[in-house]
């Protein structure tokens, strides 16, 4: 008894220890814009679990567990390391334009007073925050490139590391004050570079390092459960509302228009891909117009908050159909085993995205960007161009040492035995969908239980 | 005693069935296979991959009759799981060594 009163004390005067987080309440905090990003905060999580499912769905039975799994603990793993060292790395004070200093490790001085230099109406935690929902997704997205292969050890140390030493520093480089691209004057709204590119490559080079599927070409690889991939693009294409109105930073007109183009592109998008596979193989499928929305998101995501409506017509058109050849025709010439066409999707529907910021971009629409080819301004596609260049350089280069520092310490790639088996079984211990209900399917308590009439083995196996 | 093994298009199931518990057949057991016998297959499309799958779902029923019942019984299948399209499928027949009805221990065609 007298511990538990010693501990409930010291409980209670922990409150009395100041803490720094806790400042004044500064005026400048707009509680429309507040509330705005931290339900867009929320949108935007809720996109990564929609990525489990748009993913999940689209593998084979035999490895669904593993493959949501993957989304699933970046959310944890992701939400660690951003809080500990990810958010200062991309936003602190800037060192030489390539990487934020350490002075807001394990969010210390990241309190409720605005951050002017990043949203001057927002408490900067939110800031944080909402920024964290972005460090989440965009190593989520890689996973649809290494499906059905990674063995998960491999998998959490390559994540950690990607995260470290490839998003940080490129959200820097794009997003950061003093980061080299912004300087520069690349222009990228949501994260057509800094999520969707970086991703979109390095599941390219993943993809390359560790090697196609067993029976891949040979052996038909469909989707196990469409509807599972339909209703994860749905929840993708809502969270998007949060991913690009959300970069408005603010419940203001930009944030309506970034909604607008958004939701026009995604919607064009998906008519581009499902005629395009009309056309192409005679059937629109449903796994193509889903596919063909997240294409559109995919490629407004840069240019949300700097082009009009119309823009974002074009903008998805080309996004959908350009996608639509670079998994259906590229994808099958090349032979890489994209599994899940992070790249296809992501990484040229970024690609795409970013150079038609630079044709479309318009100060008309938000003054605090620039003006694009066709409003008169050539140079800003050719920073474009080199934020495109440098992104896809710092991500495949940057994957490929990652992965190769990573298989020193551990095995990539599962044993053949372990791939035919499926990583639900072989890498997790679970089956995602068990057949035969009462068939050997037990919890161990009860199976050594059933050892007085069935002594031959505790290890009974499940079939 | 025979066993009868029939291999038919899935939507012809409720049919058969019927047609069997009017003639008085006491029990039957009902997979779901896939398989193909002339019939070519269909293409899927994923992603703009073509797909071409040769074997295609269908449905087994077996049932176990006496002797003089099983002659019948194949008719009254074929009859309800016809539609004159390739693809129909097939009826099997073999012999049963015994059988024996777990409740009661009844053996032969008494346990049918």
């Amino acid at each position: 008894m007298k511990k538990v009163w010693t501990l409930l004390i010291a409980l209670i005067s922990m409150l009395a220890l100041p803490a720094t987080v806790l400042a004044a309440d500064g005026s400048a905090i707009d509680t429309g814009d507040t509330s705005f990003v931290i339900i867009s905060t929320a949108l935007v999580f809720l996109m990564t679990p929609g990525l489990a499912l748009f993913y999940g769905g689209m593998v084979r039975k035999k490895n669904v567990l593993s493959t949501t799994m993957h989304s699933f603990i970046i959310m944890a793993l992701a939400s660690v390391q951003w809080v500990l060292i990810g958010f200062t790395l991309a936003f602190g004070p800037d060192q030489g334009g390539f990487i934020g200093a350490l002075n807001w490790l394990g969010l210390s001085g990241v309190g409720i007073d605005p951050n002017p230099d990043y949203a001057a109406t927002i408490p900067f935690i939110v800031f944080m925050a909402f920024q964290m929902m972005f460090a989440i997704i965009t190593p989520a997205l890689i996973t649809g490139s290494i499906a059905e292969r990674m063995r998960f050890p491999a998998f959490l140390a390559f994540i950690l590391l990607w995260m470290t030493f490839v998003y940080d520093p490129l959200a820097h480089w794009v997003w950061g004050v003093g980061g080299f691209l912004r300087t520069m004057g690349a222009l990228d709204f949501a994260g057509g570079t800094v999520v969707h590119i970086s991703s979109g490559v390095s599941g390219l080079i993943a993809a390359l390092v560790i090697g196609k599927r067993m029976g891949h070409g040979k052996e038909p690889m469909a989707p196990h459960q469409i509807p599972m991939t339909v209703l994860g693009a749905g929840l993708l294409w809502f969270g998007w509302f949060g991913f690009n109105a959300g970069s408005a930073l603010g419940a203001n007109g930009l944030a309506g228009i970034a909604l607008v183009t958004t939701n026009t592109s995604a919607a064009v998008g998906a008519l581009a891909w499902m005629f395009a596979e009309w056309l192409h193989r005679g059937k629109p499928t449903v796994l193509g117009a889903a596919s063909g929305a997240v294409a559109g998101l995919v490629a407004i995501t840069p240019g949300a908050g700097f082009v009009t409506p119309m823009s974002s017509i074009v903008i998805g058109l080309v996004g959908g159909t350009l996608c639509y050849f670079a998994v259906s025709v590229l994808k099958a010439k090349l032979g890489y085993d994209d599994a899940l066409d992070a790249f296809g999707c992501h990484g040229i529907g970024g690609i795409w995205g970013a150079l038609a910021t630079g044709l479309f971009a318009t100060k008309t629409i938000n003054p605090l960007g620039a003006d694009g080819l066709l409003y008169g301004n050539p140079a800003q596609l050719g920073i474009q161009a080199i934020s495109v260049i440098v992104t896809i350089a710092l991500a495949g280069i940057g994957t490929f040492v990652i992965l190769k520092v990573v298989s020193v310490f551990t095995k990539l790639r599962v044993s053949s035995e372990e791939e035919e088996t499926g990583l639900d079984l072989s890498m997790h211990g679970e089956e995602a969908y068990p057949d035969f209900i009462g068939n050997g399917f037990m919890p161990s308590p009860i199976a050594s239980k059933s050892m007085a009439f069935n002594p031959v083995s505790s290890e009974q196996s499940i079939y | 005693m025979k066993k009868i093994e029939a291999i038919i298009r899935p939507g012809k199931l409720d049919d058969v069935k019927e047609a069997l518990d009017k003639c008085g057949v006491t029990g039957l057991t009902v997979s779901q296979v896939i398989g193909c016998g002339n019939q070519k297959g269909n293409t899927q499309v994923y992603r703009g991959v073509e797909y071409t799958v040769h074997l295609l779902p269908k449905v087994k029923i077996e049932v176990v009759v006496a002797d003089k019942k099983s002659e019948e019984v194949i008719n009254i299948i074929a009859e309800s799981a016809r539609t004159g399209e390739i693809g129909d499928g097939k009826i099997f027949v073999t012999v049963v060594e015994d059988a024996l009805k777990i409740r009661t221990g009844e053996v032969g065609e008494q346990a049918l």
